[in-house]
């Protein structure tokens, strides 16, 4: 029965989201409020049947129900709770539904924080958001329905991948979809605003909010992704720039270059083709990478089309959506005007630039990760592009980022004078030249010693910006503390990164007992090797004493372990996680007379890119505590 | 032509979506005839992944059936292979060798220590001496090799369990009576 009713319900919910659509469009264009009043019920509703639908599709994992097919195959009855729920998830069907039931949840949200808004704009946001409702939710339903049955109902399920029971893979796509969906109000705000012809302070404004909570749950996602991918695969890496990160990465960037460049809009009355343009986008984006994901388009130049049908369905629903939307944005645009311009020397001036190396940014990640895809449209050959290139063209953008990130938040917001501007950089230039120095000179590398002067120069201009409104500080609002932790969060960002990218060393080779290996500062000695067993496993331990500059360090053990039921064999690494220095060591086949293969890591600061990820993200949602974001207040106040 | 300017967005992105539709049209094309089919398999002067000094050649093919399988640690397409190349490993029924292409061998092991090694001997091919006289266009791709060392069949992309089960192992088993 679970199966049967999940499906009513989701058809259901199919069927909400049509009239979602229909209706409040048509009431907004008839200007009849009882239609337009629907839409909000429409969107409570249609979240209701979803959460039902989730909520049954959960209940027959967690129950182990094996005549659900999706279950059968993702599931296992000894498996921990934990894993049996996020398990709906983790599978493409439940990731889905998962998609739609955030898409629902988002949508119920602007009926009940959106009092504010006009009722022909929050209708017709609605019915866009109903929109897209019937794209995915009629997704999920025709092709994708977690709620097949079997006919011959197995005893277990088959799907108990130790490797997939990780908490990192549980609560990584939660994250990512809060951040990917909800840029989908961003999208029905801009187009039903686009609908109305009217973009201007107030809308900018109304949009803000949902902006960043978005864009904060995106930063959550990607973060823990990145700290998931290096501590669960183990090999060191925190980001391998492949496509599936990719697809991340890009509607991150667009949705920063976004929450700036509603900052203009909302106090500068400038940019407003520029701000739905980009709104558009960073939901397109976010389609984009839904596409990429479920279609397997880009997986590898090889294995196209994991489901080709599943991935025309997704390109079809991108068309269409994004087609419309940039379809109303070139009919409508000549109603959209700025009140005013912008001064190259002024706060705005600063603004346009970031987001124009923002959107360069993108593009060049767009660029390197679909090139393969034209590059195989057009000839057999096959290019792969690798880190190399993302480096190479990504890390000057962000150079020039940060240069202006320094000094931006500085300048005033209409037309500052060029002589404070020189005054700012005449300040800041010797902080950033002396810690060049500093670096350049310690650390043995120039290009390192650029990436900890541009952390420490941002440090600097953020904490200018604190120093001078010193002592108005308690009646800053939370946008201005927003600020800071977010600026600084990049600050701290950057410099792990750099010390990531410049100084970590590795190291692979087969060791006997006793014997040691060496990498930069560091010495790793085999000192002793154990076997045993422990609950449903045996284990080969290797104890690796670690001294650096000749001093001991705790020593790490690192394990193979070996499940015979199942015949896998997992490696664990052994870690010595620390606040700057991370070293590990891997332990893989071998025996005692030709020595064991072990790989050893020297990284420094690691953690410290996901602290600053995690700051960047705090720094979002501090913001949408700021009461000039306050939802319900009313328009004319703000 | 400024009455075009709010069209450049629109057409842009038909010109992308074009670009996919292509993209996932062209995964049916992907059948290409390898020339190297019946071919000895090319000679190669090789390391393994877990030691610098070892060398191998294409000697070490000759005198049993192998399946030789491109893979590196950057390959997406190869971790959901890998489930399969285990199952294979597990039923013994062939000598599974793996080439390590374009890797570190710190990032190969890795790897392999993740999602495990159905390789009975894994080469170590950083620089792409093996793969170029292949014609590895990507990873991962497949080859059989009968007794002789000669290359009986190219699979393309991963190796799924239909491959195994409707192309590569009735080929393994005539090439087996064959002898």
């Amino acid at each position: 029965m679970i199966a049967e009713l999940g499906h009513i319900l989701l058809i259901t919910a199919l069927v909400i989201a049509f009239l979602q659509a229909v209706l409040p469009l048509w009431g907004a264009a008839k200007n009849n409020k009882a239609l337009m009043d629907f839409a909000g019920r429409a969107a409570l509703l249609q979240c209701a049947a979803i959460i039902g639908a989730f909520a049954l599709l959960t209940t027959a994992f967690v129950t182990s129900d094996f005549s659900v097919k999706l279950v059968a195959e993702h599931s296992h009855s000894a498996k921990p709770l934990l894993y049996k729920i996020t398990g709906v998830w983790a599978n493409h069907e439940g990731s889905m539904l998962l998609w739609v039931l955030i898409l629902s949840i988002y949508g119920a949200m602007l009926p009940i924080f959106g009092k504010a808004l006009p009722d022909t704009l929050r209708a017709r946001a609605l019915g866009i958001q109903g929109l897209l409702g019937v794209g995915f939710i009629g997704f999920t339903v025709f092709t994708s329905s977690p709620f097949l049955r079997l006919e011959n109902v197995p005893i277990d399920g088959n799907g108990l991948n130790p490797l997939l029971q990780d908490p990192g893979l549980a609560f990584h796509p939660p994250f990512l979809y809060l951040g990917y969906v909800g840029f989908s109000l961003a999208f029905s705000l801009a187009c039903a605003a686009l609908i109305e012809g009217k973009i201007d302070a107030i809308w900018a404004r109304w949009l803000r909010p949902w902006v960043l909570l978005a864009w904060s749950f995106l930063t959550v996602g990607i973060t823990l992704g990145s700290l998931w991918a290096y501590y669960e695969l183990g090999w060191g890496g925190w980001w391998m720039w492949d496509p599936v990160e990719n697809v991340s990465f890009m509607p991150w960037l667009a949705g920063t270059a976004l929450l700036h460049s509603i900052l203009v809009l909302g106090t500068r009355h400038s940019l407003p083709s520029w701000t739905v343009l980009l709104a558009i986008s960073t939901f397109s984006l976010s389609l984009i990478g839904t596409f990429v994901v479920r279609s397997g388009v880009l997986i590898s130049v090889h294995a196209f089309a994991v489901d080709p049908a599943r991935g025309v369905y997704i390109l079809s629903l991108l068309t269409l959506y994004t087609g419309a939307a940039l379809g109303l944005y070139a009919w409508r645009a000549k109603t959209l005007q700025a009140h005013s311009g912008f001064d190259p020397v002024s706060k705005s001036g600063a603004l346009v630039l970031n987001n124009l190396l923002l959107v360069i940014a993108t593009a060049t990640v767009f660029l390197g990760t679909f090139y393969p895809l034209f590059i195989d449209a057009i000839s057999v050959d096959k290019i792969t592009v690798g880190a190399p290139y993302f480096n190479k063209t990504f890390t000057p953008i962000m150079v020039i980022l940060i240069l202006i990130m320094g000094v931006g938040p500085l300048l005033k917001w209409e037309k500052d004078n060029s002589k404070n501007l020189l005054g700012y950089v005449k300040k800041l230039a010797p902080v950033f030249i002396i810690a060049l120095v500093l670096f350049g000179l310690t650390g043995g590398s120039w290009g390192g010693a650029l990436g900890l002067a541009l952390a420490v120069y941002i440090t600097a201009g953020t904490l200018f910006v604190v120093w001078r409104r010193r002592k108005v500080i308690g009646s800053q609002p939370a946008g201005f503390f927003g600020f800071i932790l977010g600026h600084m969060g990049m600050a701290v960002t950057t410099m792990a990164i750099t010390c990531m990218s410049v100084w970590s060393v590795d190291q692979a080779a087969r060791l006997n007992i006793g014997e040691s290996l060496k990498i930069g500062q560091h010495t790793f000695t085999l000192s002793k090797m154990d076997s045993d067993q422990r609950e449903n496993y045996e284990y080969l331990a290797g104890t690796f004493s670690i001294s650096k500059n000749g001093q001991e360090l705790k020593p790490v053990t690192a394990e193979q372990r070996y499940y015979p039921v199942r015949k896998m064999v997992t490696t664990e690494a052994g870690f010595n996680l620390g606040i700057k220095d991370t070293v590990f060591a891997a332990l893989s086949e071998g025996n005692k007379e030709k020595g064991w293969v072990v790989r050893v890591y020297y990284q420094p600061m690691v953690i410290w890119i996901w602290i600053g990820g995690i700051m960047i993200a705090l720094g979002g949602f501090v913001s949408l505590a700021d009461r000039r974001l306050r939802f319900n207040t009313n328009s004319d106040q703000i | 032509m400024n009455s075009l300017k709010p069209y450049i967005p629109l057409i842009a992105f038909v010109i992308l979506v074009i670009g996919f539709a292509v993209g996932l049209k062209q995964g049916d094309l992907r059948k290409l005839e390898s020339t190297l089919i019946d071919q000895p398999f090319p000679d190669f002067s090789l390391t393994t992944l877990d030691d610098l000094g070892s060398n191998i050649t294409e000697a070490e093919l000759k005198g049993s059936i192998s399946l030789i399988n491109i893979f590196g640690s950057w390959c997406v397409a190869c971790v959901q292979e890998h489930p399969n190349l285990m199952q294979i490993a597990q039923t013994n029924r062939i000598r599974l060798i793996g080439v390590n292409w374009r890797d570190s061998r710190v990032k190969g092991r890795a790897w392999l220590d993740r999602y495990g090694d159905p390789y009975s001997l894994i080469l170590f091919d950083d620089s792409s001496q093996l793969a170029i006289d292949l014609g590895v266009t990507g990873a991962p791709e497949t080859f059989l090799v009968d007794h002789e060392g000669r290359i009986r069949y190219k699979h393309v992309g991963i190796v799924t369990r239909d491959v195994w089960m409707e192309t590569l192992l009735p080929l393994i088993k005539s090439l087996e009576s064959g002898t």
